[in-house]
């Protein structure tokens, strides 16, 4: 798949690279985790501990752009390797946005948890979550195993989510006009919501990039949406083969 | 091509040569044993079953290998490596991956395969386990700073799971790494579900314990002389207390669900059968609604790898919502048909009805636990509305997939896609 390079330690260069893309990875899950956890739970040590990790990913972000920039220029990669390293600039860029929507949700912790909100509204942020976090995870497994032909899944995810989304939005919405005190806290809700959906997304523009680091195409344009019928899936694991 | 007789003569010093050939790997493995053993507490029986698989492996004359006689003990050897290998991974009854210094997968075991899915050989570790405890984990061993080390890893999605993962090199320079996963989900998960169980069960046992409150108050004030009243009364009381207890039962039987979230391999059921006695133990209800229910299978036999009491329980709680709230339709379509849409083939099992159907904006949610789109309908039909959550606990178990396709006035289908692979 990909060409045997003369100088080893170029290998070791972009292996590195790969390597703190997942580390970076598996830091933006765990504060997604988490900054969802602490706003369920209402727990504001745990939005205190998310709020602190992000500068984790500044640095990485930071790290790898530097890392790239230095073995474009001495390397003079071509084809697939400059792919695979403008990908991972690309890469590391929507994952630090991650952590900062996951930062943002965190900081929100407080605010919300001031009144008691009705729970359905804290399952329905959960279930947001977990589709985001699902999108996030699967898509991170596919630059490991990059197997891209299996990528289809997120495009239906996407509308999921989306989905879910304005689902909530509409409860939220309805809760506040119910009553003026809700107003508040309800929008903080509101933009926690929008932050997980711009997870997803953020997810998703991965997956683009992932694709076209593998394959040097875009990933196929979405299918035309569904008409009035609505369609969710549940399944979180896609058939492991 | 091989002489057989000289080979019977020479079985026992080839079986002498072979050990003495494979002592090395021979101790290398029982020391990773044991190691594993140590770090990881696996059960004493596993251990045991390990070594003798080894000391098998070295022994008995192994079949497959046996081309050439001359360099014959160099060749077996490497084969004995191999094999002894995969042997001692596949006896242990956890997740197992070796990998080398670079962090590439070497060889997973079928645990591994079956809890971790989309792991190959070749594949980098430390791209495939992410968290962060596990990259400290994998970098502390790798650069030498520490010969073992045991972390506790969890999993969120698609199930939680939480493991006890121990890291060690495998004999001496061999530049071979073995890590162990323990699974420690069921204690974890106790503690949830405990903790769950009482928050659900509590918040939603208020309210019909509060409204039978009220009527025992009216009916040893107010309506102490009122027999029509006490009559009814005691009537509304007996329909909460029975759904206090259906909720319970569903409760329960959700946590139960999220105890073991794998499946047991190897079990196939008959679709057809199943859903077949599902429709006959709904019968009552069904007619009780005037409702008709109509089959529409494929032909052929339709199995699939599942839990049958498990799938009874799928589309028991899907045709009892189409008999609940799409009565007014007056009948209900259930079909069996092979699909062969996308990478996965599979069967789909889809119950139609043709009531109010769902609006849009609550398709999305109604698998929530107690979600309902309407709270009154739902009450009056009994539910609890965990039905559809623990339908979605069972098929995400069976790397199933339910969908939703509804229009408001047209009736609802719940398709569920189950994998035939
Ligand atoms: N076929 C259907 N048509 C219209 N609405 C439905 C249909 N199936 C489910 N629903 C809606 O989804 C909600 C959730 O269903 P679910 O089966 O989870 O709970 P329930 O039926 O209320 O309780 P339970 O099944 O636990 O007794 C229902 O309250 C109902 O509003
Ligand atoms: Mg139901």
């Amino acid at each position: 798949m990909q060409s045997v390079h003369i100088v080893s330690a170029y290998d070791e260069e972009l292996k590195y690279l790969s390597k703190r893309i997942a580390a970076m990875g598996g830091h933006a899950e765990r504060m997604v985790e988490q900054a969802v956890t602490a706003l369920v739970n209402a727990d504001p040590g745990l939005a205190q501990k998310v709020i602190r990790d992000d500068t984790v990913l500044d640095e990485g972000q930071r790290e790898i752009d530097d890392k790239a920039i230095i073995i474009i220029a001495k390397r003079q990669p071509m084809a697939a390797d400059l792919r695979e390293i403008v990908g991972t600039i690309r890469i590391s860029a929507d994952l630090e946005r991650v952590g900062d929507l996951a930062k943002n949700v965190a900081k929100r912790v407080v605010a919300v948890t001031d009144g008691r909100q009705p729970t359905s509204l804290f399952r329905g942020l959960e279930a947001l979550s977990n589709l985001a976090l699902t999108q996030l995870k699967e898509v991170l497994d596919v630059y490991a195993s990059r197997s891209v032909e299996k990528i289809g899944f997120v495009r239906d995810r996407d509308d999921q989510i989306d989905a879910m989304y304005t689902s909530l939005f509409r409860e939220l919405l309805t809760y506040m006009m119910e009553d003026p005190r809700n107003i508040t806290p309800c929008t903080h809700l509101l933009f926690c919501a929008k932050n997980i959906e711009r997870i997803g997304d953020h997810a998703t523009n991965i997956a683009e990039t992932i694709y076209y680091i593998v394959t040097g195409d875009q990933l196929p344009a979405e299918r035309p949406k569904g008409d009035k019928t609505d369609k969710i899936s549940l399944s979180e694991t896609q058939p492991v083969k | 091509m091989a002489d057989l007789d000289a080979e019977q003569k020479g079985t026992a010093q080839t079986m002498a040569a072979r050990l003495w050939d494979s002592r090395w790997l021979l101790a290398a493995g029982i020391v990773a044993v044991l190691a594993v053993y140590a770090l990881a507490g696996i059960s004493a029986y596993v251990v045991l079953a390990s070594l003798l698989l080894l000391l098998a492996a070295a022994i008995l004359p192994a079949t497959g290998a046996r081309q050439s006689t001359g360099s014959g003990a160099a060749i077996e050897a490497i084969g004995l490596q191999r094999l002894s290998g995969e042997y001692l991974a596949a006896a242990v009854a956890d997740p197992l991956i070796i990998f080398d210094r670079a962090a590439t997968i070497v060889h997973a075991n079928a645990a591994a395969f079956a809890a971790f899915g989309g792991i190959a050989p070749g594949m980098s570790l430390s791209l495939k386990f992410r968290a962060p405890e596990m990259q400290t984990l994998l970098d502390g061993v790798l650069s030498g700073d520490v010969a073992s080390d045991v972390v506790d890893y969890m999993e969120k999605l698609p199930v939680e799971r939480a493991y006890r993962v121990s890291v060690s090199s495998v004999g001496h320079a061999t530049d071979l790494y073995v890590l162990v996963f323990k699974d420690q989900s069921e204690t974890r998960r106790i503690d949830r579900m405990r903790a769950d169980f009482i928050a659900n069960a509590s918040h939603e046992l208020r309210t019909p314990l509060a409204s039978i409150a009220g009527f025992i108050e009216t009916l040893r004030g107010p309506a102490r002389n009122d027999a029509a009243a006490r009559d009814q009364f005691l009537q509304i009381m007996q329909s909460q207390t029975g759904r206090m207890a259906r909720l319970i039962d569903d409760l329960l039987s959700l946590s139960r669900l999220e105890m073991k979230p794998y499946l047991k391999p190897g079990t196939e059921v008959n679709l057809r059968q199943t859903v077949d006695s599902v429709i006959d133990s709904l019968g009552p209800l069904a007619s009780e609604n005037a409702v008709a229910i109509e089959r529409h299978y494929a032909d052929g036999p339709l199995h699939v790898p599942g839990d049958r009491d498990e799938l009874f329980q799928v589309f028991e709680n899907l045709l009892e919502n189409a008999c609940k709230y799409g009565q007014s339709g007056g009948r209900v379509v259930v079909s069996i048909a092979h699909s062969d849409a996308g990478s996965e083939p599979g069967i789909d099992v889809t119950i139609r009805d043709f009531g109010p159907g769902i609006p849009e904006e609550h398709i999305p949610r109604i698998t929530e636990r107690f979600y309902r789109v309407d709270v009154e309908t739902s009450r009056t039909q009994k539910g609890t509305g965990l039905g559809l959550s623990i339908v979605k606990h069972i098929l995400t178990r069976h790397n199933a997939r339910l969908s939703i396709k509804s229009e408001v006035g047209n009736g609802a289908a719940f398709s569920v896609h189950l994998p035939t692979h």
